[in-house]
């Protein structure tokens, strides 16, 4: 069965925020943000701007009828500046006209004048200056200071990881639209939809029930528009609500890479002990998160840098700190990964420079510590049915691992400006929102008397394919043709209090919570074909793929039948259910628990070739072996896959954010901040399903796939070093992401 | 009033002729399957096809039409994804959905547009032209690896059916790649006459790649001449010694161009590396010069051929050598009525070397660091004319003058390429942007014009190894 998203999105008609048909009169926002990174507001002057052709209104901080606060973890942001302005592009106000190049032509009229404050940039600088989000956190077991003695290597380095535009293809936007009895609805290309819903309300001073947030479809999100899609919803509700008038406000480009914050650079330090036979025996590190200029989800992504900053690996004795830094930037977000590859990032850079100092090749020390059944992780977690052994020596025997290190070495050999690089990338990824509250999902399952079905949930459809997956899901739990079935969009008027579509968890919850949607249909519809065949229990009945049985034996009532049986019986055949994951908690005062309800676990083999004289390069191949659980879909779990390889790669390599001293961004367009484009992925990407690994865990046994594959494009940095390595064997090594071609020719002839 | 053909609509408008044309297609005739994705060429969410009259069939580019006057359509058919739909989806729309090249679906209409034109345009297939015609195309959830199994199997199911058809038109329509309709695309184009030239007004747009990306929201408010479709304009001739390539002459017609082909055995790949297809497609040589990038790819190999710019101001004429076009950060030895007409350079003699280097952070569809060509003759083993040019080096695309003059009757041999590349360095004053610090760009140049030499003579460069006691 074809996914039906894929069908209308070929076609072109799918449609989004930019897309819908909109009411008569709407008009358009724009927002004014501010030019300088810390400052005062000392005036603001509207007067020109609102006399500007076509303007209707000019909304700022003091015509909140509510609260001016769209803090989520930490009520520490507000939606417009009030006296104070904390970033370039922090809002200040939102013009609202009847064209966006009117309102557009108004705010080039605003007149504002600032005074400068001292501004911070550097997360290092900020946490000597105590600006923190929140106190510094600590994961630790065993105890590091007594076990460095047993160490017969212990190496030391720091490692920077740049941030990273998330790049959606469709921008920010919303549109807000007045509704009877002082209620706004609103269209928004959000991840989370009742974070929109909750914040709106905040704004506007209503209860949450006369907010409506409906969600068809997001051109992207990959973290950033979890809690990011929230601001400009809001304004176009406010300005709605007080025009009374609907109101689209979808940023620019430009606009929407200024105005939004980006995955969290790191600034680390490490400390990793080995004994002789390469066995881990200590790990510390300090991870110094640049926040940005207020907490946004920046707390919970610096857990989870904490959760996996030992990767794959068995580290007996860890301690880790991570300190989130308040600085004059965007509030950072989420971003695939959430944290996780930072930390990832760094433990691989140690194990690197170990194995640089032990004269061996990292891949040696990886496998030697990777994770075995009963392990403990440094938050108290044990390791239940770990894939990592078995995805690893399957890279070496399907994919020829040792063949592939020969054939780059040979290579090697024979060229003197062309060098080749491999290396090998493990990965472990904790599954479940470890803010432990946010696991749980409802889904309503509409059936119809002629037969079709409609689902909806909280999951938010922005192309990872929960939709076509949680089609499935529906289809096989009341076994029937996909075909009956619709997924409706996602809107909480139908569904309430969501959890946002992030974590990778999109279609484990909410396929938890449609299966048991189904299981109370079932059985409701089992009762009433037993009642109209007569034939005495309902658990001699079974629906299997649209066919009634009694006793095993194949009836005559049909299944259109037997929905209009149990309608015309009065039998409800809508049911509401919920799901939460079982089983997981975390004390985040001990930093001890069992946050996730499973791992995923999987390895990558990288190759790259590097053209020494003009320090450029090309990923011949990634070869990967994944444990997807039990795949609901292939073809989504392999896009998936092969999508955040390439966009790992990029965060690795050619995508660089740079600032000016000033804290303006200088990459803030498609022409200054480089995506992968076709020529510049890996030539050929192979993913093998690793086979017969059923995950209890998961909905049909399967796993969640959103995020994991990220972080495989960590091998590519260090593939790359190797071949820089090749060219010169002294290469003074800087752990420094993005690897650009201009950090690689800088550091191949300094 | 502006005519033309959308999808199977005749369109007639009197809208403002810079009016977008991505505007038009998505708010007045409300096809919302071209998306706005970033307004300045480099997603290609908006790529629309346009055809255009080529004897008795028509010939379809791709074009980004969020940088695309609707004046230009006058005469044309525009497809976009609507045009393309038929009952069933196409074998390139059903190959993208087997084989996971959409995800979220904002790119893909934009995606399917491309793969459409590259089918239509080509009777062979060939996988690195069909991934070449995708170029322009940016996705951020897929990494391409499903949209180029899509192409493959798309192929497949061309080459399967429809032998017997007549064109490859009517193969494509039997195998329901495109509507019907298309056949008597051709016919009805001919009958939309063209617009007659207008008046001087003060704004002139030849392809309006880079003055939609700089100034759209002034465009569509003002009056302008559209030169592009300027028949005066247009051709690339051989005269005499000279080749000629006329102002409005696009980016991919200069890198498709056989004459130059036969010429520079690598010209195709060189302009390969210019924007991406439906940039090339819009964008004119006469508009790279004027724009004055100091990183201009187009301007960089005409320093090289010692290209001369010719203007002309109605009837008055005049030629400028392009090194001395350049005064300062886009100041231009033009006056502000004339329009450049052509450019020219001598036709090389049957001994030359020639190439042209350039590095960007992304190899294709970005813009240079720093980028370098070189023109060399030899006579007697020594260097007899030499031309180098450097961009993203200076407030200029910068002709390097004194390292020429320091090669000039050397032999090309190491220490000669070593020291011409360190006067290189005392020619150049690179600033730290986006595209590089001072420093990287200062190195890239040296790198560059190594480059050069161990391209262009590779038996007689050993470049110095940072580090020779090599261990693997």
């Amino acid at each position: 069965m074809s996914n039906i998203d894929s069908i209308r999105h070929v076609r072109g008609e799918s449609l989004f925020i930019d897309d819908v048909t909109l009411p008569e009169g709407v008009l358009y926002g724009y927002v004014y943000y501010s030019p300088i990174a810390h400052g005062k507001i000392q005036k603001l002057d509207f007067s020109s701007a609102l006399k500007s052709e076509g303007v209707r209104g000019i909304f700022s901080a003091k015509d909140i009828p509510g609260e001016n606060q769209i803090g989520g973890i930490v009520p520490d942001e507000n939606l417009f500046a009030e006296d104070t302005v904390h970033f370039i592009g922090h809002p200040i106000a939102v013009v609202v006209a009847d064209s966006l190049i009117h309102a557009r032509d108004a705010v080039k009229k605003i007149k504002g004048e600032f005074k400068k404050l001292p501004a911070t940039f550097d997360p290092r600088q900020a946490a000597k200056k105590n600006e923190l989000i929140i106190p510094p956190r600590t994961f630790e077991i065993g105890n590091v200071d007594q076990a460095w003695g047993n160490c017969d290597y212990i190496v030391e380095d720091s490692v920077e990881s740049g941030g990273q535009e998330h790049l959606y293809l469709e921008t920010q936007g919303s549109v807000a639209i007045p509704i009877e009895g002082g209620g706004i609805k609103i269209i928004s290309a959000t991840q989370g939809p009742t974070a929109v819903q909750r914040t709106a309300a905040r704004v506007l001073a209503l209860p949450m029930h006369k907010v409506e947030v409906d969600v068809a479809r997001l051109g992207g999100g990959f973290g950033g528009k979890e809690d990011q899609a929230t601001p400009w919803a809001v304004m176009a509700a406010l300005a709605a609500y007080k025009l009374n008038v609907a109101v689209k406000l979808i940023l620019p480009r430009q606009e929407d890479i200024r105005l939004t914050g980006k995955r969290h650079p790191y600034s680390s330090d490490f400390k990793v002990g080995l004994n002789k036979e390469g066995k881990i025996l200590a790990y510390q590190a300090t991870f110094y998160q640049n926040a940005g200029a207020a907490a946004d989800l920046s707390p919970a992504i610096l857990d989870r840098t904490l959760f996996h900053c030992t990767n794959s690996y068995f580290v007996p004795n860890v301690r880790a700190t991570a300190l989130s830094c308040r600085t004059n930037l965007p509030p950072f977000t989420a971003f695939r990964g959430f944290g996780g590859p930072q930390g990832m990032f760094v433990i691989e850079s140690a194990i690197y420079k170990a194995a640089q100092i032990m004269g061996v090749d990292p891949s040696v020390i990886q496998k030697k510590n990777l994770l075995i059944e009963g392990d403990e992780f440094p938050y108290g977690q044990k390791v239940v049915q770990p894939h990592a052994k078995k995805c690893f020596y399957e890279i070496e025997t399907r994919f020829s691992k040792n063949e592939i290190y020969r054939k780059v070495k040979e290579f090697n050999s024979e060229n003197k400006l062309v060098k080749k690089g491999v290396a090998v990338m493990p990965v472990c990824f904790g599954i479940s929102f470890t803010t432990t509250f946010l696991n749980q999902a409802s889904a309503l399952v509409h059936i119809y008397t002629d037969g079709s079905v409609t689902i909806s949930t909280a999951a938010v459809e922005m192309g990872q394919g929960v939709n076509a997956k949680l089609r499935i899901i529906a289809a096989k739990s009341l076994s029937i043709s996909e075909k009956r079935i619709k997924i409706d969009s996602t809107n909480t008027s139908r569904i309430s209090n969501t959890s946002p579509t992030a974590a990778s968890k999109g279609a484990d919850l909410n396929g938890f919570a449609i299966i048991n949607a189904c299981k109370i249909l079932t059985e409701r519809l089992r009762h009433v074909a037993a009642e109209e065949l007569k034939a005495g229990a309902s658990s001699q009945i079974e629906i299997k793929d649209e066919v009634i049985y009694h006793n095993g034996e194949k009836t005559d009532l049909t299944f259109d039948q037997l929905i209009q049986t149990a309608y015309r019986n009065r039998i409800s055949i809508t049911a509401q259910a919920h799901h939460s994951t079982p089983d997981i908690y975390f004390d985040t005062k001990t930093n001890k628990g069992k946050p996730f309800a499973y791992h995923v676990y999987g390895t990558a083999i990288i190759e790259v070739t590097l053209d020494c004289l003009r320090g450029t390069y090309q990923f011949d191949s990634v070869k990967v072996v994944h444990d997807f659980g039990g795949s609901i879909d292939k073809v989504v779990d392999l896009g998936q896959t092969e999508g955040g390889i390439a966009q790992g790669i990029g965060w690795m390599t050619m995508e660089e954010l740079i600032w000016n001293d000033e804290g303006k961004l200088l990459t803030d367009a498609l022409s200054t901040y480089k995506v992968p484009d076709v020529h510049f992925v890996p030539k050929e990407i192979r993913v093998h399903f690793l086979e017969n690994v059923p995950n209890p865990f998961g909905p049909l046994n399967s796993k969640a796939v959103g995020e994991p594959p990220f972080m495989y494009g960590i091998g590519a940095y260090f593939a790359l070093l190797n071949a820089m390595r090749a060219f010169k064997p002294d290469l003074k090594i800087n752990f420094s992401a993005p690897l650009t071609p201009e950090k690689v020719l800088l550091s191949l002839y300094s | 009033m502006i005519k033309f053909i959308l999808n199977d609509q005749l369109v007639e408008t009197s809208v403002l002729p810079t009016t977008v044309l991505l505007d038009f297609i998505r708010k007045e005739k409300k096809l919302t399957a071209t998306k706005e994705g970033c307004r300045e060429g480099d997603c290609g969410a908006c790529t629309v096809l346009v055809g255009e009259v080529a004897g008795n069939r028509v010939k379809y580019k791709s074009v980004n039409s969020c940088l695309m006057p609707i004046s230009d359509a006058n005469a044309k058919h525009i497809v976009t994804v609507e045009g393309v739909n038929n009952s069933v989806l196409t074998p390139i729309q059903e190959a993208m959905v087997d084989e996971g090249g959409t995800q979220c679906g904002f790119c893909t209409p934009g995606f399917i547009v491309s793969m459409t034109g590259y089918f239509l345009n080509h009777d062979k297939f060939e996988i690195d032209k069909a991934v070449d015609s995708i170029g322009g195309n940016i996705c951020r959830c897929t990494g391409y690896a499903g949209i180029k199994r899509a192409l493959e199997k798309a192929n497949g199911a061309f080459s399967g059916n429809g032998s017997q058809a007549k064109t490859h038109l009517e193969k494509l329509i039997t195998n329901k790649f495109v509507p019907q309709y298309f056949l008597d695309i051709p016919k009805r184009l001919k009958q939309i006459p063209a617009i007659p030239t207008k008046a001087k007004s003060k704004v002139v747009i030849s392809g309006g790649t880079d003055l939609y990306v700089q100034k759209w929201e002034e465009l569509v408010r003002s009056n302008a001449d559209f030169i592009s479709a300027d028949a005066k304009l247009k051709g690339i001739a051989k005269t005499k010694n000279r080749i000629r390539i006329g102002g409005a002459v696009t980016i991919e017609e200069i890198k498709n161009s056989n004459l130059l082909q036969k010429i520079f055995p690598h010209w195709n790949e060189y302009f390969n590396l210019f924007g991406s297809m439906p940039i090339r497609n819009r964008a004119t040589v006469g508009g790279n010069i004027v724009n004055a990038s100091p990183i201009a790819d187009t301007v960089n190999i005409l320093l090289a051929l010692d290209a001369v710019v010719h203007l002309r101001n109605g009837k008055k004429n005049r030629e400028v050598a392009l090194k001395n076009f350049y005064k300062g950060y886009k100041t231009l030895n033009k006056k502000p009525d004339e329009i450049i007409e052509a450019v020219s350079f001598k036709v090389p003699p049957r001994n030359f070397f020639f190439n042209f280097e350039k590095i960007s952070k992304r190899t294709f569809l970005d813009i240079a660091s720093v980028n370098s060509s070189i023109y060399l003759e030899l006579a007697k083993r020594r260097i007899s004319v030499i031309r180098i040019s450097a961009g993203g080096v200076a407030p200029i695309p910068l002709y390097l003058a004194e390292t020429c003059k320091f090669l000039k009757s050397k032999s090309v041999n190491t220490e000669t390429v070593l020291t011409a590349a360190s006067i290189a360095q005392t020619e150049i004053s690179p600033i730290s942007d986006a595209r590089g610090s001072a420093e990287y760009k200062r190195l890239l140049l040296r790198q560059l014009i190594y480059a050069h030499f161990v391209k262009l003579f590779p038996e007689q460069i050993e470049l110095p190894i940072p580090n020779t006691n090599e261990r693997n």
